[in-house]
């Protein structure tokens, strides 16, 4: 018996509701980062499943640009990160609230 | 086979997604991270799409992870800093979540749609995936590329040190970093 | 059992047994190769030609005391010099080791994987490991480790680009990630190291720095940085790095091999059956015992490359000789020539 789509579906939606509860309930700018990269990966796992079911190769392709977007976010986001650490000799995002009301 | 495959790597995928979001130490959170990644990127090749699994083991958990690590490193994060506070009602509030969750879920798995086509060589065939990057969406492709340097030219010039003030400049001090 | 599955199991058993058997013998040439360069004895006391080193080597690191010390990350501490062996035995799955044995009307291929994305799989495993370097090099509570460890980090993933653009050029001629269809295409044509010399040396200057071997071992450097990352390892988890880097090297030249120099095939040699599986798989190892000889004689002829150095190389020397080696081979395979 083959796996229908609809698991593959429900997977990538568990993935992304904890991938979402990290990145709103964590502290640790580089944790929220990695919540981020796993939400990304649950979005590609549902393009993958849809290819899969349509035979078509455009979720392949998306999931392909969303991997070098991701890839590309990441160098920036942990730049940023080593930057704001310089000044503020932390990641707590709590503590880097200059720009909060 | 393919199910025990899926239901396997489905539960590798979410205890360890787990581990990512609950656990203290960014470290420990990195590496399950890689534990989630290569379980999905099993199940990419589960669905027909191999190549996209393995640069998904290559690009992401080969490259972008160790990224993390290393700025973890450098940067010295090895705990969790301030506390987590509880807000009223938020109880109520994660029940009445994951209740309307878990509905929408047993409606997808219990769902059954018309059976999958076969695979074909054609989806699994890196030549059809080639084929459509290069003719359907050369333009995005493009962009990509060009996006990719401007994230290294981006990243470089934000992480730079700035440079070094005289003695007679107060109120900046030395970072306490480690330089490789 | 299915055929299929005794198929596999087979080719698991010769490839794991190679590469496990490498192990002693490799610390023996490395032992006796360094003294005759060095000219000196080397080890000649235990057994002809200190034949039975590797086993007293062995002996010792199974009785040595195991020390961990107080302070370290006890779950990744112990889990680094396990992820230092897994990706050496997980890539040196997808590489070829002899012609398809045709039995029963059944074709086998002898691979334990013959994935159409092999060589792909083969880069994305071998990624994995870095993690070893950088976890031992975290977990160890230890400044230098820690160096070593990041160190070691941006050195592999640097040179990774300039080894998968390497490897990219031999796969556009080929039109196939498989390393069987590589292997095919080498014995109709020419072996693919004399168009793609360029290619060739970029892969070879990668694979040293891949495998943290001298000129690049600025993470274990012994007189750097005390022992790099496995400074705070002692007795069997020593070894287990030691192993690890061995069995690395035997896979990545098992790698370069098949790319660039026509993997079990002899020029001019049809081989097939049964004595042609064994006589691929004996020229596969002679090949392979080639590059790990040049492995050790580069070890023991050159220098160190300084942190800085290193990273200039491999970004500014090598990332742009592979390009220029991609558009060459793109160029002449569109030509036709190739």
């Amino acid at each position: 018996m083959s796996v229908p789509v609809s698991w593959y579906l429900a997977l990538s939606a568990v993935l992304f509701a904890i991938g979402a509860a990290g990145a709103l309930t964590r502290r640790n700018g580089i944790s929220i980062f990695l919540s981020i990269e796993l939400m990304l990966n649950a979005g590609n796992l549902a393009l993958i499943a849809y290819a899969r079911q349509w035979m078509q190769h455009t979720g392949q392709i998306v999931v392909f640009f969303v991997m070098a977007v991701a890839a590309a976010e990441a160098a920036i986001g942990l730049a940023l990160f080593i930057a704001v650490y310089r000044q503020r000799r932390t990641i707590d995002v709590n503590r880097i609230n200059l720009m909060r009301w | 086979m393919e199910t025990v495959i899926f239901l396997l790597f489905a539960l590798l995928a979410v205890a360890s997604s787990l581990v990512v979001v609950l656990h203290k130490n960014p470290v420990y959170s990195t590496m399950s991270l890689v534990v989630t990644l290569f379980s999905v990127a099993v199940l990419f090749v589960l669905l027909g799409a191999p190549f996209i699994g393995a640069l998904q083991v290559l690009i992401y958990t080969g490259a972008i992870l160790v990224l993390f690590l290393f700025v973890l490193m450098l940067l010295n994060i090895t705990r969790e800093e301030s506390a987590v506070t509880a807000q009223k009602g938020q109880l109520a509030a994660a029940v009445l979540g994951a209740l309307v969750f878990g509905g929408m879920l047993l409606l997808l798995v219990l769902e059954a749609r018309r059976p999958l086509d076969p695979m074909t060589e054609e989806l699994v065939s890196m030549k059809g995936l080639a084929r459509s990057l290069f003719t359907e969406y050369l333009l995005p492709f493009e962009i990509v590329g060009l996006l990719l340097l401007v994230a290294v030219i981006g990243a470089t010039v934000v992480a730079r040190r700035p440079p070094q003030p005289g003695p007679t400049v107060s109120g900046l001090e030395t970072p306490e970093e480690i330089e490789p | 059992m299915a055929p299929s599955l005794i198929a596999t199991l087979i080719n698991v058993a010769v490839m794991l047994g190679f590469v496990l058997t490498v192990v002693p013998v490799m610390v023996w040439v490395e032992r006796r190769g360094s003294a005759l360069i060095q000219d000196r004895p080397g080890p000649n006391r235990l057994g002809p030609l200190g034949l039975i080193q590797p086993l007293a080597d062995a002996l010792k690191f199974m009785f040595k005391e195991d020390v961990t010390p107080n302070a370290v990350d006890k779950p990744l501490y112990l889990l680094a010099p396990a992820l230092a062996i897994m990706p050496a035995m997980l890539t040196i799955s997808v590489i070829p080791f002899g012609p398809d044995l045709t039995i029963n009307g059944r074709t086998y291929p002898l691979a334990i994987t013959n994935a159409p994305a092999g060589v792909l799989l083969f880069l994305a495993l071998a990624s994995l490991g870095v993690y070893s370097l950088v976890l031992a090099g975290y977990a160890s509570n230890n400044k230098f480790s820690l160096m070593g460890a990041i160190r070691a980090s941006a050195q592999m993933i640097s040179y990774e680009l300039a080894l998968t653009l390497a490897v990219l050029a031999v796969v556009i001629p080929v039109g196939s990630f498989n390393p069987a269809d590589i292997v095919a295409y080498q014995r109709q044509h020419v072996w693919m190291f004399i168009p793609e010399i360029l290619g060739f040396l970029v892969f070879l200057i990668a694979s040293f720095a891949e495998t943290n071997r001298l000129p690049f071992d600025l993470p274990e450097a012994e007189s750097e940085l005390v022992a790099g990352f496995h400074t705070e390892y002692s007795a069997m988890r020593f070894a287990a790095f030691f192993m690890g880097e061995y069995m690395s090297m035997t896979s990545l030249s098992a790698l370069g091999v098949t790319l660039y120099f026509g993997g079990w095939s002899l020029p001019g040699v049809d081989l097939h059956g049964w004595i042609g599986a064994i006589v691929g798989l004996l020229v596969l190892v002679a090949k392979i015992a080639f590059c790990m000889a040049v492995f050790v004689w580069v070890r023991w002829s050159f220098p160190r490359f300084r942190y800085d150095q290193l990273m200039r190389l491999g970004w500014k020397v090598l990332l742009p000789i592979a390009i220029v080696n991609l558009i060459l081979i793109s160029a002449l395979t569109l030509a036709g020539v190739l």
